[in-house]
């Protein structure tokens, strides 16, 4: 049976800029968890998510290895250093953001062991 | 099988000063060439040297050179660590005079240091030529007065000054993978279309350009992903075998962390398509590549693919980007939000009044302050607490001073026209540079090599 969780139960990531785009790596905890995000985390989903702040596209690199899913968002930085007035420039909180607000269907097996996540399930039922 | 050491003593122009030490307590130990490279260069600080280079041509190198040399010149030439670093900035010239200077102080009067040019456009080409050529990143450029041109040079220009048998290489503008890769194609003297090896080269550059982001660093999450110590975090050291094969590491005794995990982030930093990482030197495909524990702290990585760079190489230009103001007010205690958003409104009225053009962003810290959009579309969509503290803060970018302090200012005026107990303003007008990139054929970038003895 699969349960709700936030990204941030079952995956890690960093966000890093170049220019106006900014590219956020989404890294599962445990591999079994990857094909959870191969079919939820759809480029349209994170172009919904992130068109508020400007993003005209999503790409979506699939990297089954390590594994794990590189995401460049473009133009989602409000001009990046060059032009943003956002005071974090570089979009640096970006990751946070999305392991924040996607939320997932997954089996509790998803979620590492000794995770704070492990004690709050059923709470975002 | 011979091996190289590698360690990163500063990944960017702000990193630590002492974070080298233990990295050269090690490499000291480690049996084969050891080297030691400190990326200190980003977009900006080129731009900001060059200009400061025009003002006094004694200056324009690393601002941190002595604070990052200083500490070490005497144990790494004692030790025979060799240093490949960035910090020639805008004038390798004056750094390589500044860097014997040091020395000398520290009582090493044999050091050589080679300097590498040739990463700066402008002094060679029009203004009609930066025009001329496609645009892969930022706004145009036509029409504006250009403060800075520099192309990424690749790894050849460093082989060549360690061809020369010198302690030091100080360049300017090049790849930052390049002053890892550099070091591997002269020791192991690779081919330059060993395409596989140059891709592991680079991935080991990779992984150490941003110093302690692969050891830890800007990946801990309490309660999630734990990192041990980062008050004494130790930055990363890479072994590289002949066969290209490379083991990331960190000094024995240092906070952070070594793992699958910390590497797959570092390894994704910045990097859009993972198939295709264009850099002067090779196409890098990192989709194949192994990550293996073999040790506490240690991971091996195999695997990264590579292919041809591509026939052109990447140049930033930089433009006056006109002035940043920002500044903040805090609001604290009992109804703070309703003070705080109160304030927030008579600001962005205040502005309208004052006719000010400019897009004026205002934001709450506590609040959405770095999701929001510049126009606050989000604000109301999660319940906060009223109670609690939270930051004002007001931003415009404008080509005029005048602006960016007009807006700051009314932030400032809110201690006595605005609503009860705001606090603790701080107030910022910054000029701006403007950087765009563009590409230009390889042929059109000459690098020239030189060493100057004591």
């Amino acid at each position: 049976m699969n349960i709700k969780v936030p990204l941030h139960a079952v995956a890690h990531g960093r966000a890093g800029d170049k220019g106006n785009h900014s590219n956020i790596s989404v890294i599962p905890y445990l591999p079994i968890t990857y094909k959870y995000l191969l079919s939820q985390l759809t480029e349209e989903y994170l172009l919904d998510l992130f068109r508020y702040k400007g993003a005209t596209r999503v790409k979506r690199y699939e990297l089954p290895n390590f594994p794990a899913l590189n995401f460049v968002l473009e133009n989602v930085l409000g001009g990046g250093v060059n032009g943003s007035l956002n005071v974090d420039t570089h979009g640096k909180t970006l990751s946070f953001f999305l392991l924040g607000k996607v939320v997932l269907m997954v089996p509790k097996q998803c979620i590492p062991e000794g995770s704070p996540y492990l004690k709050s399930i059923g709470a975002f039922d | 099988m011979k091996k190289v050491f590698i360690g990163c003593g500063a990944g960017f122009a702000g990193d630590r000063f002492d974070a080298a030490f233990p990295v050269v307590e090690t490499l000291k130990n480690c049996d084969g060439p050891r080297y030691l490279i400190y990326e200190v260069l980003a977009e900006r600080t080129l731009a900001i040297s060059q200009m400061v280079r025009r003002n006094n041509p004694a200056f324009g190198y690393s601002p941190y050179l002595d604070q990052y040399l200083e500490p070490i010149i005497d144990k790494v030439k004692a030790n025979k660590i060799k240093i490949v670093t960035n910090m020639g900035a805008a004038n390798t010239l004056e750094a390589a005079r500044r860097v014997h200077a040091i020395a000398i102080e520290k009582g090493v009067f044999d050091l050589k240091v080679a300097i590498v040019d040739g990463d700066d456009l402008l002094s060679k080409y029009s203004l009609n030529f930066f025009h001329k050529q496609p645009i892969i990143e930022g706004l145009g450029i036509q029409g504006e007065e250009i403060v800075a041109a520099n192309v990424y040079l690749g790894a050849l220009p460093i082989v060549k000054a360690l061809d020369l048998g010198v302690d030091i290489v100080l360049v300017g503008r090049t790849t930052d993978v390049a002053l890892t890769l550099g070091p591997l194609m002269y020791e192991f003297q690779w081919a330059w279309d060993d395409w596989n090896k140059i891709a592991q080269g680079t991935l080991a550059g990779h992984l150490l350009e941003c110093g302690g982001q692969v050891t830890g660093a800007y990946f801990s999450d309490p309660g999630f992903k734990d990192v041990p110590n980062l008050a004494k975090l130790g930055f990363p050291i890479a072994e590289i075998c002949e066969t290209g094969e490379v083991v990331i590491t960190k000094p024995k005794n240092t906070g952070g962390l070594v793992n699958k995990a910390t590497i797959i982030e570092q390894a994704l930093y910045e990097i859009h398509n993972p198939k295709k990482y264009l850099t002067a030197d090779v196409t890098l495909d990192i989709t194949e590549v192994n990550i293996e524990e073999v040790g506490k702290n240690r991971m091996k990585i195999s695997g990264a693919k590579g292919l041809p760079p591509p026939p052109t190489l990447k140049a930033t230009i930089s433009l006056n980007g006109g002035w940043l103001g920002e500044a903040e007010i805090t609001y604290a205690g009992p109804n703070a939000l309703a003070r705080a958003e109160q304030a927030a409104s008579i600001v962005s009225l205040r502005c309208k009044i004052l006719g000010i053009k400019e897009r004026v962003r205002v934001d709450i810290h506590g609040m959405n302050g770095v999701y929001d959009d510049d126009f606050g579309s989000q604000r109301q969509k999660v319940l906060w607490p009223k109670d609690g503290e939270y930051r004002v803060r007001a931003a415009v970018r404008s080509e005029f001073r005048y602006v960016a302090q007009s807006v700051s200012d009314e932030i400032l005026s809110l201690y006595c026209s605005g609503p009860a107990a705001g606090g603790g303003v701080r107030q910022l007008i910054t000029e701006q540079i403007r950087t765009a990139s563009i590409l230009i054929d390889r042929k059109r970038a000459m690098s020239n090599v030189q060493v100057l003895n004591i």
